[in-house]
């Protein structure tokens, strides 16, 4: 898994909320590290990966849900770290963040790998939001071999509540992996109240049939592990009510339908 | 002949233990009253001092340590002594194997050997349907279970996709029991992604089985094969060890001045004597015992020509720590490539200076080096040469610091991977670890996950509601429970650090 900094939407429900913006080199966070890892250096901010203690107290003090300790990497640096883990490695998956909105690194990366013969048997898939639009797959799917799309809600006002976008740019990009033959897995989160009701349901089942044959789906359960803000108060989606969107997605003829390995 | 009966009291009136179990106790107490095999002064200075260790296998070595019968030879043949005929079923064959468990000793007081199941059985299981073959397996276990309740016994399986290894696997992750412990055999030339993707997905259910890298163990040995018995130790088949001695390295650093004198002076004579420590109970054993004139040998389950000497070592971890700081430096074992670099030059000093020790009555005349895991007493000391509790890097990482030790270490060497409870939702991730660390050198792969409740202490499996259950005072069914019970109370091996498999990249910790 890489994960890529920086996202267009955002959600309130967001699990890596600290995936979300990208660092403006305020300084802020300097105080909060309490083994002095952060400095700004000709007014850019500097992270010491060696004095880290990983306690995640910067994340807290950035006041626009960034990453201070995100470091950046070029297409050869993370071709270096393949080479160095190929043993272990059977593949690359991009998330984020929302990993889209590097589509020329990420392209620029799939590629490469397909050309290094060493690299060449690794998978590359995206797990994306969607909000890509049609020009910007068309390169990217020519280089990956799945997408793995999260669909946040299918009610328009409910997706724009929920995220501050539109759906229509995701619906539409999964029409366009699936078309391309690379709609890997349609992932769904269930958030009590709000993306569980009968209508919302209904309408992610006729989505996923009107693609046509039997789609993978992942049914993701809301809970509060990273969670910041007004979503910190939701309930958490208890097990049984996946369990019960899960079967009835399965009697559609949908499926595999995956739900959560571990419930928190 | 008289005994300090406070002790025996104390065990025949301890409620925690049944009468079985307090019946071996007093045969323990009993063995130990009687005079240690001879010693030279030397040799008995550093055993008192606990430098170097017997692991209290006791004072009268009787039987050897483990026992590795090749069990194909009474389902071939039948056996004259114990009045058994040539089995001709399935049902004939299973019930052939738990009558002879019975008599294969060990130093646990039950066998830590079961077999290589799949090898042994799949004659008997042509015209069997998979139900029927589900339902004995089933039963089998539970007996195995229940009546030899002892997490160092051990059962083998693969390196082929086979009806009796599918089973096994799919029985044992429906059980989740203790015993037997399992291994799998994993041959990329043989075995099946299928199969190897079933033992994965046992790993995040119960983390059993443990994966032995096959064409590794298999040049090792002979045609006759070897075992994974214990916690993880690769033996002769038809054989297995008569001892294990081990060396404290934090012990002999800290009677060395710098690293060059731990190298070229104290452990060259911390080897010696572990080695004459090693000879002196197996003179007794082979000389005095009695055990070779057992029917075992007559009828051929086992040689006595193929019992090895277990050569162990540990606390390479603080060992390394402690001659570093020496010379000034903190070095952290497992983290830093110098600190990883001197443990690495020990274990390849310790592989010459044991072959250079002849042995008698020694499978190939040479012990065996052995990455020791542990005793439940072993307090503030690590295991083998693993990383210490708490701070282990992530996985790939951990993996690629301690590979180039697992050459140095023929007669097993394990390291327990902790992973989050999340890879449950992700085997793949498991099985790639597990084929990277193979690619490496990695003779063993084993992994605790996060959340279940069968999990794995020094090499062993407990169950963590029965200790808590023991800790309560309400006694333990099991043997192995006790020791897991007082391991975790002194050596911290529950605080493995869980990491997620793909923490480095999150963390940009690699830079």
């Amino acid at each position: 898994m890489l994960f890529l900094q920086g996202c267009n939407f955002a959600c309130a429900a967001c699990h890596n909320p600290h995936t979300i913006g990208q660092c403006n080199d305020c300084g802020d966070c300097i105080p909060a590290c309490p083994t002095a890892a952060l400095s700004l250096a000709g007014g850019r901010l500097h992270f010491d990966p060696a004095r880290c203690t990983q306690c995640d107290d910067c994340l807290a003090a950035c006041p626009i849900s960034a990453n201070p300790m995100a470091l950046p990497y070029s297409v050869a640096d993370i071709l270096t770290l393949l080479h160095r883990h190929r043993a272990f490695l059977s593949g690359i998956t991009v998330s984020g963040g929302e990993p889209t909105l590097q589509t020329g690194f990420v392209t620029a990366l799939f590629a490469a790998i397909r050309e290094d013969p060493d690299l060449a048997g690794l998978t590359c898939f995206v797990d994306s939001n969607g909000h890509l639009g049609a020009l910007g797959w068309q390169g990217l799917l020519s280089v990956t071999d799945g997408v793995m799309l999260d669909i946040k809600a299918f009610g328009p006002a409910l997706h724009l509540a929920m995220t501050g976008r539109s759906n229509a740019r995701s619906l539409a990009s999964a029409k366009i992996a699936h078309a391309a033959g690379k709609l890997y897995e349609l992932r769904y989160l269930i958030v009590p109240d709000q993306t569980d009701s009968p209508g919302e349901i209904a309408r992610l089942i006729r989505f996923a049939s009107d693609l046509g044959g039997p789609q993978r789906i992942r049914l993701n359960a809301f809970h509060h592990q990273g969670v910041r803000g007004v979503a910190a108060d939701w309930l958490s989606a208890p097990r049984q009510a996946v369990e019960v969107v899960a079967e009835q997605l399965r009697h559609a003829g949908l499926g595999p339908v995956i739900v959560p390995a571990v419930w928190l | 002949m008289t005994f300090e009966t406070q002790g025996l009291r104390r065990v025949v009136n301890n409620p925690a233990l049944s009468a079985a179990q307090k019946a071996r106790a007093l045969s323990i107490e009993a063995e130990n009253a009687m005079p240690y095999p001879q010693l030279d002064a030397e040799t008995h200075a550093a055993l008192e001092a606990r430098v170097i260790c017997d692991m209290y296998e006791g004072h009268a070595p009787y039987r050897p340590r483990y026992v590795l019968p090749d069990y194909g030879v009474v389902l071939t043949c039948g056996s004259d002594w114990l009045e058994l005929p040539v089995p001709q079923t399935l049902d004939e064959a299973i019930n052939t194997l738990m009558i002879a468990y019975h008599h294969v000793p060990s130093v646990t007081g039950m066998p830590v050997y079961v077999g290589q199941l799949d090898d042994l059985l799949l004659p008997f299981c042509e015209g069997v349907s998979d139900e029927a073959l589900y339902q004995k397996l089933k039963l089998f276990w539970r007996y195995i279970d229940r009546v030899l309740p002892d997490a160092f016994l051990h059962a083998n399986i693969g390196p082929s996709d086979n009806r009796v290894a599918r089973t096994i696997l799919r029985v044992d992750a429906e059980l989740g029991q203790i015993a037997p412990n399992l291994t799998f055999r994993y041959d990329p030339a043989i075995s099946t992604e299928a199969i190897l993707a079933q033992a994965i997905a046992n790993i995040t259910i119960c983390s059993k089985p443990h994966i032995a890298n096959h064409p590794l163990h298999a040049a090792t040995f002979d045609a006759r094969g070897y075992g994974i018995v214990s916690c993880y130790n690769a033996l002769p088949q038809a054989g297995g060890a008569s001892t294990l001695t081990r060396i404290n390295l934090l012990e002999v650093a800290k009677r060395s001045h710098d690293t060059d004198d731990f190298l070229t002076n104290t452990l060259p004579q911390y080897v010696a004597l572990n080695v004459r420590l090693a000879q002196a109970r197996i003179d007794y054993l082979f000389d005095q015992s009695g055990f070779f004139d057992s029917f075992l040998v007559t009828e051929g389950w086992i040689d006595r020509g193929r019992f090895t000497a277990m050569f162990g070592i540990f606390a390479m971890a603080e060992a390394v720590n402690h001659l570093l700081l020496k010379s000034g430096n903190p070095g952290r074992y497992g983290r830093d490539a110098e600190a990883n670099a001197l443990g690495h030059a020990i274990s390849a000093r310790l592989t010459d200076l044991v072959a250079a020790q002849p042995m008698r009555n020694v499978w190939r005349d040479r012990a065996m080096l052995h990455s020791q895991a542990g005793l439940s007493t072993d307090t503030g000391l690590t295991p083998g040469v693993r990383i210490p509790y708490g701070t282990e890097p992530d996985p790939v990482v951990h993996v690629l610091a301690l590979a180039p030790h697992h050459q140095y270490y023929p007669s097993g060497i394990s390291e327990i991977l902790t992973l989050d409870e999340t890879v449950k939702a992700n085997p793949a991730a498991v099985m790639d670890l597990c084929k990277g660390a193979f690619a490496s050198g990695f003779r063993e792969f084993t992994a605790n996950i996060g959340g279940n409740d069968l999990v794995r202490v020094t090499g062993y499996m407990i169950r963590l509601s029965d200790v808590a259950r023991f800790n309560a005072l309400k006694g333990a069914r099991t043997n192995t429970t006790a020791l897991g019970a007082e391991a975790a109370k002194l050596t911290a091996i529950l605080d493995r650090k869980p990491r997620v498999v793909a923490y480095e990249l999150a963390a940009g910790a690699d830079r």
